[in-house]
């Protein structure tokens, strides 16, 4: 075991990739030489040369285009997209042709491509650094969809991910690569290293894409979320004093339901909460299917606490954030209800 | 046989080693040919390759493309770059000392913002990224508006909604910057159609560093224009570095941005950015080339990005320290500088109290900026304000969400 922040295990994750498998290949905007604008990978192109950690030209489109061309001829290529705000040139490569390739062509074709990319606000990043876009990947189908709140899952989920056959959009929520945070900016930083998710092993072990994890267990309420947001959950719980169960649902395609429901159909009552946006986010697809399999045993009708429905706004950061303020206040709301 | 092999471009000089600027090709001053402007692109291929420039080593201006400016007129130039490179420096300073969150200088870039944004009209449309903070002083904006700007306070143009610098003025025709590399190049283009459509002769200006020229809008922006012949300036500000990428990864390694021009069956020109006479030159004849109908043109500004690329990042991991030093078309200030102290229009003592006078003015509106609040101290905007615009009018679901936030910062 080893003492590892978030962007040293996804490191890690991809050091043992490029060392067990020729096939793996790390490409993207200034992740070779410098190591990557988060240094995720850091000294990646150093130990593996610059064949096989390449930068590339600022094109995003060209970027997961050639992924998918590599991926065709055997090679395993794992992407970065600098900020998931600009993945964006690259969603019609992402959505017509990668997440298609094998239906399309009847499982002749297929590109093993992992697209790695940091989401998420807390960082005074504005509109163009801090989107959350997962729902608009989790709606397309033939991608899966991942977003891990640890460096312990984070590179259990990343060695899952490149070793898988299907392509797999990986989110890295920015704001927790050096440590959790509960949702409140004016507190210390504080480093992985408090955190028991923070010991990670050196060598190859896995995190199974599909899996939810109940990460705190309660009697009341669940509390189903991911990213960023589990630290924020659970101190908003701990400060309301409810006994939440807290599900980190990880991987949000394919969606662990039982998971879900086993915790819900437990506590009858449930809050979801995300940072990207409410209307038509993937908050609704899990409270479709949490309510369709949990009528009931609901005790309260189910509420999601999210990002509002603007762009990202500067100078309105914390005001925007789903703090804790806004998480207990849902908790409540489900408590007091019935 | 032998098996095929990826080409990785090759980094001049990395940290520790020296500078080395030998892959650059330079023309002396006054050498370069200046047709007219109603030229074939076919009959021109080569202003693509060769590089114009006025200011020789002696600080003379030289050769077909001497502008002819009024000494008054260079005297205002440089005003205008040394506010820009003033502001610049004390915004730096603030972002470190923690009062704006983020900032982005043009060291080094000057001439090309200030030289263009004066030979353009004003009712010319520009459409920059976000290292052309020089458009905003040529066309009169207050460096205090700027400030608001970064500081997201009461006075802020954006309404607390945007990074610093990403600014936008309606009324000085200067389009809201995006953070999203390359999306205004083509967007110019379509203003510029427009322009045609409508029957005026107005003009339509762009920028992008040579890194997002990478980016499939480049292509959009240089098909559109080529095709329909629209009246635009295409700019690629080729500062030899994106981040921390060359421009050789940008395709800069075996063939000139210029050149895509010709590519495209448009006028491509090269030029020294560092040099105010040959940008304000070479701008002045794309313009009335654009305007008289005879089509865009590509225009790449050889220059060097003196600073970092923003403050979020940390150059000498991946540049030598002296990199900058060591470049080979000096300090765009210095250089006209120079010429007007040649002509006898200016000395070392006005500079000096130039740069104080610019140095002032930035402090006194820093001072008053502060005023009207910070990121972190009040006067604050009204947080309302951020479901405002989204849409032309407020639907019902933000409104509901506008009160939910009221409720939640009265419960605090
Ligand atoms: C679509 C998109 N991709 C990536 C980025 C991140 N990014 C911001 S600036 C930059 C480098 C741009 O370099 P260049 O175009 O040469 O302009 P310069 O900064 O040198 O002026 C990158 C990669 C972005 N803002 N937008
Ligand atoms: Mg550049």
């Amino acid at each position: 075991m080893a003492q590892m922040n978030m962007i040293q295990a996804l490191n890690s994750a991809m050091d043992i990739m490029l060392g067990r498998d020729h096939s793996v290949v790390v490409l993207g905007e200034d992740v070779g030489f410098f190591g990557g604008v988060f240094r995720v990978t850091d000294g990646l192109q150093r130990k593996y040369g610059e064949h096989r950690v390449l930068d590339t030209p600022i094109a995003e489109g060209g970027i997961v285009a050639a992924a998918i061309g590599m991926g065709v001829n055997g090679l395993r290529p794992v992407a970065e997209i600098q900020f998931a705000d600009y993945i964006y040139p690259a969603y019609d490569q992402i959505v017509s042709e990668l997440a298609r390739l094998r239906y399309r062509s009847a499982g002749e074709f297929f590109a093993p491509v992992t697209i790695r990319t940091p989401c998420g606000g807390g960082i005074r990043g504005g509109q163009t650094h801090s989107q959350s876009p997962e729902g608009v990947f989790a709606h397309v189908s033939g991608l899966k969809v991942v977003m891990p709140s640890n460096p312990y899952d984070a590179k259990g989920l990343l060695i899952s991910a490149i070793e898988d056959d299907d392509p797999v959009i990986f989110f890295e929520p920015k704001r927790i690569y050096n440590g959790p945070f509960d949702g409140d900016p004016n507190k210390p930083a504080v480093p992985w290293s408090t955190h028991p998710k923070g010991d990670v092993p050196e060598g190859h072990y896995t995190v199974p894409i599909g899996k939810c994890e109940v990460v705190r267990a309660g009697a009341d309420v669940t509390v189903v979320t991911y990213g960023t947001m589990v630290h924020v959950c659970e101190a908003a719980a701990r400060a309301a004093g409810i006994d939440a169960e807290i599900v980190d649902v990880r991987t949000m395609v394919p969606l662990d339901v039982e998971t879900l429901v086993t915790s819900v159909r437990k506590t009858g009552r449930c809050v979801i909460v995300h940072e990207a946006t409410r209307f038509g986010g993937y908050g609704g697809e899990l409270s479709a299917t949490i309510q369709e399999e949990c009528f009931w045993h609901l005790q309260a009708p189910i509420l999601r606490v999210c990002g509002w429905d603007t762009p990202y706004p500067h100078a309105f950061e914390w005001e925007y954030f789903p703090g804790q303020a806004r998480v207990a206040t849902a908790l409540r709301a489900v408590m007091e209800a019935a | 046989m032998r098996p095929s092999r990826l080409h990785i471009p090759k980094h001049h000089s990395r940290p520790g080693e020296k500078p080395d600027f030998s892959y650059l090709e330079l023309s002396p001053a006054g050498t370069v040919a200046r047709p007219d402007i109603n030229t074939r692109v076919r009959d021109m291929n080569g202003l693509a390759f060769e590089l114009v420039r006025v200011i020789d080593e002696q600080h003379r201006a030289v050769g077909p493309w001497n502008p002819h400016l009024d000494p008054s007129d260079l005297q205002v130039a440089l005003r205008h770059m040394v506010l820009t490179r003033a502001f610049d420096e004390r915004m730096q300073r603030m972002q470190r000392a923690g009062k704006i969150s983020f900032y982005m200088r043009s060291l080094g870039e000057e001439a090309v913002a200030v030289a263009q944004g004066m030979a353009l009209r004003p009712t010319d449309m520009l459409f920059p990224s976000y290292r052309q903070q020089g458009l905003y002083v040529v066309r009169g904006r207050p460096v205090l508006d700027l400030m608001c700007q970064l500081l997201s306070n009461t006075r802020d143009m954006c309404k607390g909604r945007q990074l610093p610098v990403m600014y936008h003025w309606r009324d000085g025709n200067i389009f809201s910057i995006s953070g999203n590399l390359t999306t205004q190049f083509p967007q110019a283009v379509g203003w510029a159609m427009a322009a045609a459509i409508k029957g005026t002769d107005d003009i339509a200006a762009s920028w992008i560093g040579e890194g997002s020229s990478a980016e499939a809008d480049f292509h959009h922006a240089m098909l559109f224009a080529s095709v329909y012949r629209a009246p635009a300036i295409l700019n690629i500000v080729n500062n030899q570095w994106a981040i921390s990428t060359f421009q050789g990864f940008a395709g800069g390694e075996h063939r000139t941005f210029a050149a895509r021009g010709p590519g495209f069956g448009m006028a491509g020109l090269r030029v020294d950015g560092n040099d105010f006479l040959a940008v304000y030159a070479v701008t002045q004849w794309a313009a009335e080339r654009a305007r008289q109908g005879f089509g865009p043109t590509l225009i790449e500004h050889v220059t060097y990005r003196g600073a970092a690329h923003s403050t979020s990042d940390d150059p000498a991991r991946y540049r030598p320290k002296d990199d900058y030093e060591n470049w080979p078309l000096g300090d765009p200030i210095e250089r006209l500088k120079g010429h007007l102290i040649g002509l006898g229009e200016w000395s070392e003592e006005r500079h000096a109290e130039l740069a104080r006078e610019m140095d002032q003015r930035v402090q006194a509106s820093w001072k008053e900026a502060t005023t009207y609040g910070t990121l972190t101290e009040p006067p604050r905007l009204d947080p309302r304000l951020m479901f405002e615009d989204v849409f032309k009018e407020m639907p019902e679901h933000l409104k509901k969400q506008a009160a939910e936030l009221r409720a939640e910062l009265a419960g605090k």
